[in-house]
């Protein structure tokens, strides 16, 4: 397994750079894993979106996919996608330290 | 990541609800990986994004071996309908949405929407009597423009 740093710590990531524990994480970190990722401020809006990718893992174990941030988050599928260019729950899902959401829809 | 997809282009040509959800889910699931997705809707395809259309969109009950329903019973008035109803109760439990709001969604992600000029033609279409997200009517030509460097899917 890979390791990554992030606020001066090492963690292990799987091969596409998520979280394989994601109790390694904390708020810290994000900022670097954003910047990895090509979002170089993470704004109010970004950080609404992460902690609610927090809350539904620790609530339901897997992280939601699009159609349901757009429906629960408070945040639209367009706005999600001006935060997020290369895939809202993919890359919020890995700033936020939680696995990859899996779900076709 | 060298080999990863950066482009798709679907293509969108049947009208059954069978053959609009497959494309509608690869298109709606590239965007959430962060690949660039355009539809571009052809022949009965065209129903998808037709106003008046794309809310009525029903299984194909008759020539679909899949259904494991006499051909017979498939051709009867109603059972289309019946076995739509179904499938959509059964999808909605699933919270997969409408043809209609699958479209939208699909658009808000960014992917673009367009028909084709000549089944446009065609079925003596324009663009008024389709879906605002519809961003043109293009050619084949068009088509190909935009999808260069990228991967063509058929359905």
């Amino acid at each position: 397994m890979p390791i990554a740093t992030y606020a001066g710590k090492s963690v292990t990531v799987n091969d596409e750079g998520f979280f394989e524990n994601p109790d390694e994480w904390n708020e810290e970190m994000a900022p670097e894993i954003a910047q990895a990722e090509g979002i170089d401020k993470l704004s109010e809006d970004h950080w609404r979106v992460i902690k609610f990718m927090r809350a539904e893992y620790a609530e339901k174990g897997t992280g939601p996919t699009v159609r349901i941030l757009g429906k629960t988050s408070g945040v639209s599928i367009k706005e999600l996608y001006q935060l997020f260019p290369k895939g809202p729950a993919k890359v919020a899902a890995k700033i936020a330290g939680i696995p990859k959401p899996r779900g076709c829809i | 990541m060298g080999d990863s997809i950066e482009k798709v282009s679907i293509i969108v040509s049947k009208g059954s609800l069978e053959g609009i959800y497959p494309p509608l889910i690869m298109a709606n699931g590239a965007r959430a990986e962060g690949i660039e997705a355009n539809l571009f809707f052809t022949f009965f395809g065209l129903d998808a994004i037709h106003k008046e259309r794309h809310e009525h969109i029903k299984v194909a009950t008759v020539g679909n071996p899949g259904l494991h329903l006499a051909t017979m019973a498939g051709g009867l008035p109603g059972v289309s309908s019946v076995m739509t109803h179904y499938l959509e109760r059964k999808m909605e439990k699933l919270d997969i949405p409408s043809i209609p709001e699958f479209i939208e969604m699909i658009s808000d992600t960014g992917a673009g929407l367009y028909g084709c000029k000549a089944s446009c033609d065609l079925f003596e279409l324009t663009k008024d009597d389709l879906i605002e997200q519809v961003k043109d009517i293009i050619t084949v030509g068009e088509f190909y423009e935009m999808a260069a460097g990228g991967h063509i899917i058929f359905t």
